[in-house]
């Protein structure tokens, strides 16, 4: 914000008069100007690269763009040192020495595709689930999953099961939609806000414009996080809960607006399974699930006809309350009575959650009133008629103007599915789901709940040199849709959609490495990685990864025999492969940021984008979606060679973008679509789609109309355009599923129904944990390590200013965060006599780790944090040995399993959610004592050679030549 | 030219917003980018890959703990040259170099003219001189001035770099001197204030306090919500009961 | 305050430097002795080499040395360009000084008038250097009213002891030079230790709630700097020094500047021509030595106001 011409006129001609030197006042700052999209986090800001020389001067946000309208973070700010890293990789190199040791070779891409591919070839026409294909920060899922796909391996994911699939499932099996980055509150509307524990890379500067807006508004922002810094330090109300209990608190707060009669019926009768009915019939087969009719349609009971109907029948009257006799004689009662009888119990009460989440029962009792304050006496009304799903018009649209955000504080503890669903229950009572001031989908959301979507890769089905069936990753809607060997052991080698983690959306990346090593449940013979730091922060248990990567069989091979990665910088992962592929810097590549894929749609414009090569690599390498379209040609996978066993995309990855149709008129990029460029979402492909784009700034973005932008779940003209758009497979509207019937039919099976059952180590968990209605239960580590040898929680926190491990090898970043702290609340460190830059050990049941203490006030007190990813291993990024980062710098990852202790059955599950896998790393719980010794930290590592010599400064001018230039 | 000029025809500055800073270093970053191209070009960075990594910007963002326990704050603090009214590191210059622009206030160096004596940074009370210790001159804040009078930006760009990024919209740019300008009227609604006013340097840049908080240290205190009737004879059915009524009325 | 050392050294050097042109100068004035051209020489050649060394070392200070000349410009506001004129100046009337004195032997006349001029303008020089560190409202200790008496009675005060010890190579010490020198020693003392009870007597009244405007909201304290590494405020003013070393080396400072002179100096009214020298010399490395500590410590004993944003408790 300015205040506009404040500058203007005050030219340089009166400086001459006035005595003072003349300063060069215009200056012209690029040669160039190109627009392009950020990498510097998940966000993917429109970026305006200013070009002087052929060097990055300068860049900015786009102001036209829909994520960041032209403000960038100090992430995006600050991409010239990222991309002029002395840690680039810079052409192909195979491994020399032993894994670990940093000993390469570089070689042409030539030997390095033919290698790969040669690999890759033998795997694929012998046993193709022998490949395992993870992609860490991939923004190009919509890519690498096909690929995968007409491979025909299984075992393919991105890394979402260690960052996001709680959210992602858990919204998605409640709402057709989720938080995380695929919705937004109504930042112009909404008056009350919570935030519970969010991630700051995911729609980072779209959250820092909306608190700024709001609070500009004197909309109320309530915080729920153990640590009160970032966003938190702006929040009205900071909450410091203790960690893995907002379920607790959630649960309370519906308990307080059910007991005191605060919900909005009407909405939940309209959009929610609420009056659906549930067999009541405990140890039959189909004991609550739903009643259906012969069609399978979920039935109600409609008080006008006294009788069962459809339960989509949009004359009916539902009933909400009351048991009901079914023709079998049968008792059955709708859903609404039995989330009811959840909630209402006193386990929920104020008092009853008070001691274990922290939170003051009157606390929890007034921002439940607040909450119902704002969402029923403060309605927001909008005059803009529109037509719900069964045709009736509405003259306005009005909102409940209460809006919550949550992402990794609910998402990386083993009760975290539960969690983001009871969120999302508290949001669907108090009627706030897309709504003015509400909570807001973003395009393509809101999907069926669950999408319509089923995961593929049963091993059964896999045959050499075939195909996938359909994509990896779905939503099972019971144990049919599992992906199970015929022994009922897992298909995947991450063990995703099988009894241990049977809705794993995202897959279990953290467990392939583990998995791979112990030959569990299979053997595979490539690892092929992209972008993901395995060997060091994107690991639990780091030790045991790095034993795992270099483990040898009795005939001293590898026990993962071949390992192929892809990353643009020399990271920790990079020593630990055997063939690197060198990708290119954010600024040098083509990308697609596509609907199909993790979209950078707005609540109210449906948007992709591209990323073009604003500079030209000076080095041997290219990007990796580029490299994987060449060997899926070399490989001759269907979809990427044509009929005669040509490349299908000659032109590389620019070609395979405008070309390529996932559905016949659905392609990646869903604007200027038709031969000329005149269709939107769907039509032909358009050959001058990419100069549309880069007119346009790199994005695409179309504005939803007004009277669509509202109760999209529900809102029938939205549904047709989402069905033209491609987003959508039919009209029907999104029913909010508060009872999730799916993991009821898994709980049954448990219970010893169906074909598809659980192996009987598995039963009792799975009985457990899939119930259908959401519940709290404490996080999975508490309940497993002896809470008086570690009654603190550990937890980490991403620094605004940093994505991952990336940012230590930028000059600038790494300026402001060199060196990361264990911050303690003062009144703990004055019980273990730690004081500020004191040196502490950390020990959890797996092992300890020494760091610097910082002491702190605005922290839960049971909880000790740092910032994520700082810590490094020497030799990596770049960085000299001496760096702080590896010497003073730490990770928690050290301390935490991937697997939990050995549980009843002598069964060891992974560290990570029952219901979706979700890898648990915040459920850790460790003690504290103040350390002796070197004031370094440990563990340490060996340090990783360095392959070739990187331009590493003692001093960096930055920016001189744009100076001397001008003279 | 360390005398200082009678008044100035404007008074540009920045008005800097406190109670929505989260503290995401983009205006630090920016700042950094912008200049190290422009007219303090370069900001030296030293050891930038080793053990002591530092060098020079212009805008830095502290962050405090205030106050204690549920009434405590956590404060995100950016913090870069004021551009005084009389600002002493202008008047100590003994070379020429510091000044401040009669045309709008601007406290600027000349890279090409200062000694490195850093005696400017001594007499600022707010620590923003930055000494580029490998070109051995001062560096500082210059209110972008490359950028809000350069032809070759959009006119909505004319604004210093750090106001340009800011996501949360913290930052503020423009005549203070103006009672009627935006930023003025901004600082006279929230109370805007300067920083050690007893310092006596008549700082430009204004801060904006945190609003104040509303939470247990604040919520004004209400009566209980008097316990719904209850009809039934558990709290479920008499729920129910009421559920019921609602929706048949 | 970063104790640079060739601040340090320029500030004592020519401190004591103009402090024995000044001697030099006014004894002349005086006829305090015939104009000796070996006195001339040795004690004006002193003086001018302890200036000219500790200009030349206060330009290692500058990060451009070679623009060192730019700094004369500014004598309209700044005390530092001020010091620089005038530093320039003092050589002028010493130079003519000098000449008589040296090659015709004669510091008489019209000399005089050069001689009055050279000791208001190395006594200028000297009020000018204390006035750059007097003038900063920024550093509490420096603010003094004390702080430009502290430079030039120290000036002074080397300056004589200087001027004991060049006399007593020549000839018998009068017994008014050393009673001017004791008197001279003493006001320094005095005015230093009035000086210490000052900067530990003025309150600390700024603290990090006036630094950030804060304070309405309780007490503030540093959650994390703004880099991880000291930037160059923290290094230039954040230089500390624990308080019971400073103590320690305030008596340090005290017995070699203040008392081993004075016990010299005591001496010499009884010593012979030949042992004079001696205790001079004494007395000459005593106070070299503790005014290089003083002068250490009035950096590092200085707080900058700067510094309530990276974590002081007060300034």
């Amino acid at each position: 914000m300015s205040s506009g011409n404040a500058a203007s006129r005050a030219g340089s001609d009166h400086e001459a008069s006035r005595g003072q030197p003349k300063v060069e006042l215009s200056q012209n700052p690029a040669d160039e100007i190109k627009y392009t999209t950020c990498y510097m986090c998940a966000c993917r800001c429109g970026i305006k690269v200013y070009l002087k020389d052929g060097k990055v001067r300068y860049i900015e946000g786009n102001r036209d763009h829909p994520v960041n309208k032209g403000v960038l973070c100090g992430k995006g700010s600050a991409g010239i040192m990222q991309h002029y890293s002395p840690a680039r990789l810079r052409a192909p190199m195979k491994r020399v020495g032993p894994r670990g040791s940093g000993e390469f070779k570089e070689i042409s891409w030539e030997e390095a595709l033919d290698t790969a591919t040669y690999w890759l070839a033998n795997v694929r026409a012998t046993d193709p689930k022998r490949l395992a294909f993870f992609t860490g920060r991939d923004q190009s899922q919509s890519l690498t999953g096909y690929w995968a796909l007409q491979y025909g391996t299984p075992n393919y994911a991105a890394h979402g099961g260690f960052c996001s699939v709680n959210m992602a499932a858990g919204g998605l099996y409640t709402i057709g939609g989720a938080f995380w980055e695929f919705g937004d509150p109504d930042w112009e509307h909404t008056k009350y806000f919570m935030l519970f524990g969010v991630a700051e890379d995911h729609a980072s500067n779209p959250i820092k414009m909306g608190i700024g807006k709001l609070k500009g508004r004197g909309a109320k922002f309530v915080s729920i996080n153990p640590v009160r810094t970032g966003y938190n330090a702006v929040a009205d109300e900071w909450i410091g809960i203790r960690p893995g209990t907002d379920g607790l608190f959630v649960g309370a707060l519906i308990h307080e607006l059910f007991r005191n009669r605060k919900i909005d019926l009407d909405y939940l009768v309209r959009y929610t399974n609420a009056s659906w009915l549930v067999i009541q019939d405990p140890g039959a087969a189909d004991h609550g699930m739903f009643v259906r009719d012969e069609e399978g349609a979920p039935l109600l009971f409609d008080k006008k006809s006294g009788g069962f109907v459809k339960a989509t029948n949009p004359d009916a009257e539902p009933a909400i309350t009351g048991s009901r006799k079914l023709a079998d004689g049968r008792t059955a009662r709708p859903v609404f009575e039995l989330m009811s009888e959840r909630f209402l119990t006193d386990a929920y009460s104020p008092e009853a959650v008070e001691e274990r989440t922290g939170v003051d029962a009157e606390q929890i009792r007034r921002i439940a009133r607040e909450l119902a304050e704002v969402a029923f006496e403060q309605e927001v009304v909008i005059d803009q008629p529109w037509t719900d799903w069964t045709g009736r018009r509405h003259e306005k649209m009005i909102g409940r103007p209460v809006s919550m955000h949550a992402m990794r504080g609910v998402s990386a503890h083993s009760n975290g599915f539960h969690t983001c669903r009871m969120i999302h229950i508290l949001q669907v009572i108090l009627g706030s789901i897309d709504c003015p001031g509400g909570f807001l989908y973003k395009p393509p959301y809101p999907k069926q709940s669950p999408p319509w979507l089923l995961p593929h890769g049963a091993l059964p089905k896999i045959r050499p040199l075939e195909p996938l069936g359909g994509p990896h990753l779905g939503f099972p809607l019971g144990p049919q849709h599992l992906l199970l060997d015929k022994d009922l052991k897992p298909s995947r080698i991450d063990k995703g959609f099988s009894w241990d983690a049977p809705l794993s959306a995202h897959g279990l990346m953290h467990m392939v490495i583990n998995n791979a090593a112990n030959k569990d449940p299979y053997k595979i013979d490539v690892l092929f990685l992209y972008m993901a730091n395995m060997a060091w922060n994107s690991s639990m248990n780091i030790p045991g990864t790095l034993k795992h990567l270099t483990a040898k069989d009795e005939n001293g091979e590898y026990v993962i025999p071949k390992i192929i990665y892809s990353d643009a910088y020399y990271s920790e992962m990079v020593p630990y492969a055997d063939l690197i592929l060198p990708d290119t810097t954010y600024l040098e590549r083509w990308d697609c940021i596509s609907l199909l894929d993790r979209p950078i749609s707005t609540a109210e414009m449906a948007a992709d984008s591209i990323r073009h090569p604003v500079v030209k690599p000076d080095r041997d390498v290219r990007g990796f979606q580029e490299v994987l379209i060449d060997l899926g040609a070399r490989l001759k996978l269907p979809g990427f060679v044509d009929e005669k066993g040509e490349p299908k995309y000659p032109g590389g990855y620019p070609d395979y973008i405008v070309n390529h149709e996932r559905k016949p008129g659905i392609g990646p990029l869903a604007g200027w679509r038709g031969e000329d460029g005149s269709k939107i979402g769907r039509g032909e492909p358009n050959p001058k789609q990419l100069e549309r784009y880069l007119e346009n700034g790199s994005f695409f973005a179309h504005e939803i109309e007004p009277h669509m932008r509202y109760f999209r779940h529900a809102n029938r003209d939205y549904m047709e355009w989402a069905l033209e758009m491609g987003f959508r497979m039919e009209t029907n509207p999104v029913i909010f599923q508060l009872y999730a019937e799916p993991l009821q039919a898994f709980r049954l099976a448990a219970e010893g129904h169906g074909d598809a059952q659980p192996p009987e180590t598995h039963r009792e968990r799975i009985a457990k944990y899939f119930d259908p209605l959401p519940f709290w239960y404490p996080p999975f580590e508490e309940t497993m390590v002896d809470q008086k040898t570690y009654p603190l929680h550990a937890i980490t926190q991403r620094p605004m200013h940093m994505y991952h491990s990336w940012g230590s090898q930028n000059a600038w970043l790494r300026q402001i965060t060199a060196q990361n702290r264990l911050y303690i609340h003062r009144d703990l460190g004055r019980q273990h006599g730690i004081e500020d830059d004191d040196w502490v050990w950390v020990s959890s049941a797996i092992g300890r780790v020494k760091c610097q203490a910082r002491l702190m006030d605005g922290v839960n007190r049971d909880t000790i944090w740092t910032w994520n990813a700082i810590g490094k291993r020497k030799g990596a990024w770049g960085l000299s040995d001496e760096a702080p980062e590896s010497n003073q710098g730490f990770l928690l990852n050290h301390l935490i399993s991937e697997l939990l202790p050995e549980g009843g059955g002598g069964y060891r599950y992974s560290n990570s959610d029952p219901v979706t896998g979700q890898a648990a790393w915040f459920d850790l719980r460790v003690n504290i004592e103040k350390a002796d010794g070197a004031n370094e930290t440990e563990p340490r590592f060996e340090p990783m050679k360095q392959p070739f010599e990187m331009d590493t400064p003692d001093v960096l001018s930055f920016g001189a030549e744009f100076k001397e230039r001008a003279r | 030219m360390t005398t200082l000029p009678q008044s100035t025809d404007k008074k540009l500055g920045l008005v800097i917003d406190l109670d929505i800073c989260v503290g995401c270093q983009a205006c630090a970053t920016s700042c950094k980018e912008w200049n190290t191209g422009g007219y303090s070009a370069p900001l030296s960075d030293i050891d930038p890959y080793g053990a002591d990594p530092h060098g020079a910007w212009l805008n830095r963002v502290h962050s405090y703990e205030v106050g204690d326990g549920v009434s405590g704050h956590t404060v995100h603090f950016p913090r870069s040259c004021l551009h005084c009214e009389t600002p002493a590191c202008v008047t100590v210059c003994p070379t020429g170099a510091s000044y401040k622009r009669a045309e709008d206030g601007i406290v600027l160096v000349n890279p090409d003219m200062c000694i490195g004596c850093k005696l400017c940074s001594w007499a600022c009370p707010y620590g923003a001189r930055e000494y580029d210790e490998h070109h051995g001159v001062m560096k500082k804040c210059t209110l972008c001035v490359d950028r809000i009078y350069n032809e070759h930006l959009a006119e909505v760009d004319r604004i210093p770099a750090c106001v340009r990024a800011c996501p949360t919209g913290a930052r503020h740019f423009g005549d203070i001197g103006d009672p009627d300008s935006a930023v003025s009227k901004l600082v006279a609604e929230r109370g805007g204030y300067d920083l050690m006013p007893e310092m006596g340097y008549k700082p430009v840049n204004k801060y904006l306090p945190p609003r104040a908080r509303r939470d247990q240290t604040t919520a004004e205190v209400r009566p209980p919500v008097e316990t719904p009737e209850r009809t039934g004879k558990d709290t479920a059915s008499s729920f129910f009961a009421w559920a019921d009524k609602m929706l048949s009325s | 305050m970063h104790p640079a050392y060739s601040v340090i050294f320029f500030t004592t050097a020519s401190g004591a430097g103009y402090g024995l042109l000044v001697w030099l100068a006014m004894a002349s004035v005086f006829g305090g002795f015939p104009p000796d051209w070996a006195l001339g020489l040795i004690g004006l050649g002193l003086a001018l080499a302890l200036i000219t060394a500790g200009l030349l070392s206060s330009t290692a200070h500058l990060g451009r040395p070679e623009r060192a000349w730019r700094a004369f410009s500014q004598w309209r506001s700044s005390w530092l360009s001020r010091e620089g004129v005038l530093a320039i100046a003092t050589y002028i009337p010493a130079a003519v000084l000098g000449i008589s004195w040296v090659f015709y032997e004669r510091f008489d006349g019209a000399v005089a008038i050069a001689s009055v001029l050279l000791s208001i303008l190395a006594l200028a020089t000297v009020y000018a250097t204390g006035m750059i560190y007097a003038s900063l409202p920024t550093i509490r200790a420096w603010h003094q009213p004390l702080t430009v008496p502290v430079y030039l009675t120290l000036a002074m005060a080397t300056g004589g002891i200087l001027f004991v010890f060049v006399l007593s190579l020549f000839t018998a010490l009068p017994a008014w030079a050393i009673t001017l020198a004791l008197v001279a020693v003493v006001a320094a003392y005095v005015t230093k230790r009035f000086y210490w009870v000052a900067i530990d007597e003025s309150p600390r009244s700024l603290r990090p709630e006036n630094a950030t405007g804060l304070g309405h909201l309780g007490t503030v304290r540093q959650l994390e700097p703004p880099h991880a590494q000291a930037n160059f405020v923290m290094r230039e003013m954040g230089f500390k020094v624990a308080r019971k070393h400073a103590v320690k080396l305030r008596r340090l400072s005290a017995y070699l500047l203040f008392l081993i002179p004075i016990v010299c100096l005591l001496l010499l009214f009884i010593a012979s021509m030949y042992t004079a020298p001696f205790f001079a010399l004494v007395a000459v490395l005593a106070m070299g030595t503790g005014v290089v500590i003083e002068r250490w410590l009035f950096f590092a004993e200085a707080e900058h106001v700067s510094m309530l944003y990276y974590g002081a408790e007060a300034a």
